[in-house]
């Protein structure tokens, strides 16, 4: 069972019952999912957790919905890597990658909809539904056959033929909504409105974002429970930052932290900062679309939107739903944002392709060139722990890096072949 | 007539904040604005509202708003993904 005590507004504080609902009537704020952590804490265990699943859903007691029979397609417990190549380049003897991108789907969207997706059922809907350029499309159809229910999925009309498959395969039903990325927002906001659909990140949106702190979760367990010194996570929206935050805060309020003492959430859960947690939050964006970044760097109170204009499509929201949470996060952290210039993107992704074996998307590649950026800079400590986390797979943009394909041509020749490899070396010297 | 709500938000530059744009959405289209949440400054702001009239004046509406240079988005923010 969940120990859900119902949803909670971020901006008023107005509690609502544990329903499929995502804003406050009152003030238009968003909602957060509240539990009874009274409880939680009496049953929660190491050991409990260990004896779970290997999927998101070892740490059931802890998300929203009822894991009696999750829509589970083995999302999570994906591998914690010591970096100690890409490590040794940038001067960092302690980091980490957190490899997301070998979910079931190939991106971490597969934590996020398996939560709601199970929401979604347990509520009665027999649709699942969401508005997306690639993984979350991915994700929701994958979803929706496990669950045996219908997927409607939105796409813009151009989208590239390569990121619509990913999703088709699954038996979807596709609506390629021609017009700009504005009037697919609103298009996809009136139906949610209007049709009823458990759209993922809309009214299943207080459920759904809740299923990322499982990337704060397993990292703690991974480490031995303990927390990272820095940790570098690539933004769009902003909720998954701040639920990593969350995470580690729970963890330690929960007492599961190795040396740590368990505290009261108080008031206000969704806030809580347990003084255990040194970790410094840091956000990666790209510059083409970075109005949480931006907004940190001009020290503002507010996300000024932008029209997103860059090649990290998985990271391009221009008005980001967390986006003031999230600022907040970096701020009482102590950690910062950076906004990776577009023509470092693909170095990045080479970089940690390279020398780590892994092959990312464009939001991985934003992802490392922050990471090396504060290596250069000295924000992160040369044996401070670190870990940079990893979202999404190589193979979903492989056109961001189609440069890379330079292969020897040789004739069926073994002299072709020698005089090919000479020419090479002698390049590379 | 059927009457429908729409909840937006607008999004002021700094060029576009001392304009009375919610009071001529009001006059001008049959249109009842109704405010939840703001935070306006000198030079950006933002309001939370709630819209009530015909669909298409709504939209007619919205779209008069948007042609001002005001950004007009759901209140949700982007709700696509990647």
């Amino acid at each position: 069972m969940a120990f859900v005590k119902g949803l909670k507004c971020r901006e008023c504080g107005r509690e609502y019952p544990g329903e499929p609902l995502n804003v406050c009537d009152f003030c238009f704020g968003p909602l957060e999912v509240i539990y009874d952590y009274v409880t939680i804490s009496e049953v929660i265990t190491h050991q409990r957790i260990a004896d779970g699943p290997i999927s998101i859903w070892r740490y059931q007691d802890l998300l929203p919905a009822s894991a009696d029979d999750p829509v589970d397609i083995m999302a999570g417990y994906t591998p914690l890597l010591k970096a100690r190549n890409l490590g040794k380049k940038l001067g960092l003897n302690n980091l980490y990658i957190k490899n997301d991108s070998v979910n079931p789907s190939f991106s971490f969207k597969d934590r996020v909809v398996s939560v709601a997706a199970t929401k979604a059922v347990e509520f009665g809907y027999e649709t699942l539904a969401c508005a997306s350029t690639g993984n979350l499309a991915c994700s929701v159809a994958a979803h929706a056959a496990r669950a045996g229910i219908d997927a409607v999925v939105f796409i813009p009309a151009d989208l590239e033929r390569g990121k619509v498959i990913g999703a088709a395969v699954y038996n979807p039903t596709l609506v390629a909504v021609e017009g700009t990325y504005d009037e697919v927002n609103r298009l996809c906001s009136e139906v949610s409105d209007n049709y009823p659909w458990a759209f993922v990140n809309i009214n299943m949106r207080p459920y759904y974002a809740e299923g990322s702190k499982t990337l704060g979760y397993e990292v703690a367990e991974q480490l031995g429970w303990r927390v990272p010194d820095h940790v570098v996570v690539p933004s769009a929206s902003g909720a998954m930052f701040t639920k990593i935050w969350k995470g580690f805060n729970e963890l330690a309020c929960l007492g599961l932290l190795d040396g740590v003492n368990p505290q009261p959430f108080g008031a206000d859960q969704n806030t809580v900062h347990h003084p255990a947690i040194t970790t410094r939050m840091h956000m990666a964006q790209a510059a083409g679309c970075c109005p949480i970044v931006t907004a940190w760097e001009n020290q503002q109170n507010q996300i000024r939107p932008v029209r997103p204009d860059s090649i990290a499509k998985s990271l391009a929201i221009g008005n980001p739903a967390d986006g003031i949470y999230s600022l907040r996060v970096i701020r009482e952290s102590g950690g910062s944002g950076y906004a990776v210039p577009e023509s470092q993107v693909v170095e990045g992704i080479k970089l940690l392709a390279e020398t780590e074996g892994i092959f990312t998307e464009t939001a991985g590649g934003v992802t490392v060139s922050t990471l090396k950026y504060l290596a250069e800079t000295g924000a992160i400590g040369a044996d401070e722990l670190a870990v940079a986390y990893i979202t999404g797979n190589g193979l979903k943009t492989q056109e961001a890096v189609e440069e890379v394909v330079n292969p020897l041509q040789v004739k069926p020749m073994m002299g072709s072949f020698e005089e090919a490899l000479e020419n090479r070396m002698a390049a590379r010297v | 007539m059927t009457m429908a709500k729409q909840r937006v938000r607008f999004t002021f530059s700094a060029e576009m904040v001392r304009e009375p744009i919610i009071y001529r959405l009001g006059h001008d289209f049959d249109v009842v604005t109704n405010i939840r949440r703001a935070d306006v400054r000198s030079d950006v702001g933002w309001v939370v509202l709630e819209l009530e009239g015909s669909d298409d004046e709504i939209q007619r509406g919205l779209d008069w708003v948007g042609n001002t240079g005001v950004r007009v988005d759901p209140i949700a923010g982007d709700v696509i993904e990647g």
